[in-house]
């Protein structure tokens, strides 16, 4: 079989959800399961088109539900798989993320964000997805979120998305909006050797002692596939080391959800990734992610222009937070800015860490992101 | 000289460690993972590359009592997780075993379309009538008049005719057995078997504790009775007749043809494309 190549090594001109496609791919997935949906199909479209040159799967499910029912099992099955999605689509899969991260199932699962609740505003972007994508299935779990400001990054953080997921088997997210996705900009992808590809840690142990959920010292226990000879059990249900259920334990259900958080929570400096501008002496500091990052750092260098000692704080992983990274640049800063395509999601992990009393939320719906000249005026509106 | 055997034959094809199991007396689950095993063990399958896929339910720990690889999903989503699976891995058996309730309400809309796309998945049903775990609420093969907690004065909504639906939905193997028919269930597993398209079995299944005594089948030997008085085998007889009545239960094959799975096709699109890449 004459195959296409994986990673399209060069200088490219594309648009933010082709590159997500693309650097699913050169991540080494190879399973995709979705459902069309406004401003994520052309990842689905890309995906569909490239994944038969190389070998992969390309299967459009009957819902979201399936879609990432499909892609747990196509990991379980050893393939690197994603889904992508938006609002409605994220909404209908939260059950089954719920079921990755209690079966510790590396998978990565896009959400290229639009104006909610419901259906919404297809076509304009939002932020108000942010705090589902932690929060989004029910009991306690951890997940790791990642946020895009450039087609180099939709290609960058999906490869990025993979790799954490794969390290700590756990759902990971690339949570977009509608404008990175749909712009068209300058993408570099690197030789493939130059791409930093983890995989996850494999059972390499007799099959009799192997024990599905044991954790190493990581708190991650090593994966085994099915067809490997392990002859495995996983469930929803909770389980002790052995994958069996102890529906009725308080000592099992104790130690396998604390593990499943500890185990983002204890390696967050590892996992944590920031962008800091211009904070060394910020006393205003503006957090923004995404899309309005952008915008932001235009209004953060015009606030300096003017004499503001302004600086901008970028989360690049919004789960976990970048805590440390904003409280230090909090530490002297007076006034603390968060505009958000939304009514006030992630200020509210800015007010808990800063515990500042002077932190502003600039929402913004139902249009285009923030201007740099919007959030300039609410710079300088706010910081007297 | 009689030879002692320490453990039973087919000890090999259950987890220990997972027994007793929750199934009450009587229970008609225990009779159809004795003919899966059954099954197994005359094709001597290869339990290295047999995957079970159970969703929640009474039947929905099958999974868990297999010994092989298995997985335990969210109620309704057995053949989603399991499409992923084989298209992943199309060298896996994936076998799923679920209930009523997991399979045709909560995922009834995943098994038209595991069906339409023919994914090489096999499943069995364990048709019980009701919602066990639950405490046997009502689903969607609950017979018409049937008394359940939900319908304390009578079911009036009528039932999925199952082996129909699989059909018309584009299943390549569909069958109906009772757990009275252990001969024909297993010899009907073991085509599901060999059968590469998406293939299925209705177990019509008794529970007695819970579904039966609400309505006048106090015990398992009750239900059966049932079965035994109202089973018409009528093999490739037409499944849209294939009725489900306290005076008549259809049973028997109903279809067993070939056409290309969704496996296959992908595989031939793929050599398609890469020798006109090639060109
Ligand atoms: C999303 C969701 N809704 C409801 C339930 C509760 N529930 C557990 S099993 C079940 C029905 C199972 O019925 P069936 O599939 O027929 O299996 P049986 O117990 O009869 O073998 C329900 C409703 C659940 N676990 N998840
Ligand atoms: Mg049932």
């Amino acid at each position: 079989m004459v195959k296409e190549k994986a990673v399209l090594t060069g200088m490219h001109f594309m648009s933010g959800d082709i590159a997500c496609a693309e650097g699913a791919i050169a991540a080494g997935c190879r399973f995709f399961a979705g459902y069309p949906i406004t401003p994520a199909t052309e990842i689905a479209e890309h995906i569909a088109s490239r994944m038969p040159k190389i070998g992969g799967v390309y299967i459009q499910m009957e819902d979201e539900i399936a879609s990432i029912a499909a892609v747990i099992g196509a990991s379980y099955a050893g393939l690197k798989a994603m889904t992508a999605t938006s609002g409605p689509g994220f909404s209908l899969m939260q059950e089954n993320i719920g079921l990755a991260a209690m079966t510790e199932a590396p998978c990565v699962i896009v959400d290229v964000m639009r104006g909610g609740p419901s259906t919404g505003q297809p076509t304009l972007p939002g932020q108000q997805d942010v705090m589902q994508a932690k929060w989004g299935s029910h009991g306690d779990y951890e997940i790791i979120a990642l946020s895009p400001c450039s087609v180099q990054e939709m290609f960058d953080l999906t490869i990025e998305a993979f790799n954490l997921s794969e390290t700590y088997r756990v759902p990971a997210f690339v949570m977009a909006d509608e404008v990175v996705a749909h712009m068209w900009e300058k993408l570099v992808i690197p030789p493939a050797e130059e791409i930093k590809i983890v995989n996850r840690k494999r059972a390499n142990m007799p099959p009799e002692k192997y024990l599905p959920f044991m954790p190493d010292d990581d708190l991650v226990p090593p994966m085994a596939c099915f067809g490997e000879g392990y002859r495995f059990h996983a469930t929803g249900l909770t389980h002790n080391e052995y994958g069996y259920p102890r529906t009725q334990s308080s000592e099992v259900q104790t130690k396998l959800v604390q593990r499943l958080c500890e185990k983002i929570r204890k390696n967050a400096d590892k996992i944590v990734r920031a962008e800091e501008n211009m904070l060394e002496d910020a006393e205003v500091v503006v957090v923004a992610y995404g899309i309005v990052a952008r915008a932001a750092l235009s209004a953060v260098k015009k606030a300096r222009e003017k004499g503001i000692k302004a600086g901008l704080l970028r989360p690049i992983t919004l789960w976990p937070f970048p805590e440390k990274t904003l409280a230090k640049a909090a530490e002297n800063a007076e006034t603390i800015i968060v505009p958000e395509m939304n009514c006030g999601q992630l200020v509210r992990e800015v007010e808990r860490i800063t515990k500042s009393s002077r932190v502003f939320h600039l929402a913004k719906l139902g249009e285009e992101p923030h201007s740099p000249m919007e959030i300039f005026d609410f710079i300088r509106r706010k910081h007297k | 000289m009689t030879e002692v055997v320490e453990q039973h034959p087919f000890a090999k094809y259950l987890r220990e460690a997972m027994m007793p199991h929750i199934w009450c007396t009587g229970c008609g689950n225990g009779i159809i993972l004795n003919a899966f095993v059954h099954a197994l063990d005359e094709l001597q399958i290869d339990l290295d590359k047999l995957v079970v896929v159970s969703g929640i339910g009474c039947i929905g720990r099958t999974a868990g009592y297999t010994n092989v690889d298995s997985f335990h999903t969210t109620h309704g989503r057995p053949i989603a997780f399991a499409t992923g699976v084989k298209l992943a891995n199309p060298e896996l058996e994936v076998v799923v075993i679920s209930g009523d309730g997991d399979l045709f309400a909560i995922g009834g809309n995943h098994f038209i379309h595991a069906a339409r796309r023919n994914i090489g998945i096999k499943v069995i049903c364990a048709n019980n009538f009701n919602y066990g775990m639950t405490g046997g609420q009502f689903g969607p093969t609950t017979p018409l008049k049937a008394s359940t907690p939900t319908t304390p004065y009578g079911n009036i909504e009528h039932p999925f005719n199952l082996v129909h639906l699989a059909a018309a939905s584009g299943a390549t193997y569909v069958a109906r057995w009772t757990t009275l028919h252990v001969r024909m269930l297993t010899a009907s597993i073991k085509k599901l078997l060999q059968r590469k398209g998406f293939s299925f079995i209705e177990v019509v299944s008794q529970c007695p504790e819970i579904f039966g005594r609400r309505n006048k089948m106090r015990t398992a030997l009750e239900m059966m009775e049932w079965f035994k008085k109202a089973a018409v085998i009528a093999n490739f007889s037409d499944p849209a007749k294939a009725e489900i009545t306290p005076e008549k239960i259809v049973v028997g094959e109903f279809l067993d043809l070939e056409k290309p799975t969704f496996e296959e096709l992908l595989r031939e699109k793929m050599n398609e494309i890469s020798k006109e890449n090639g060109e």
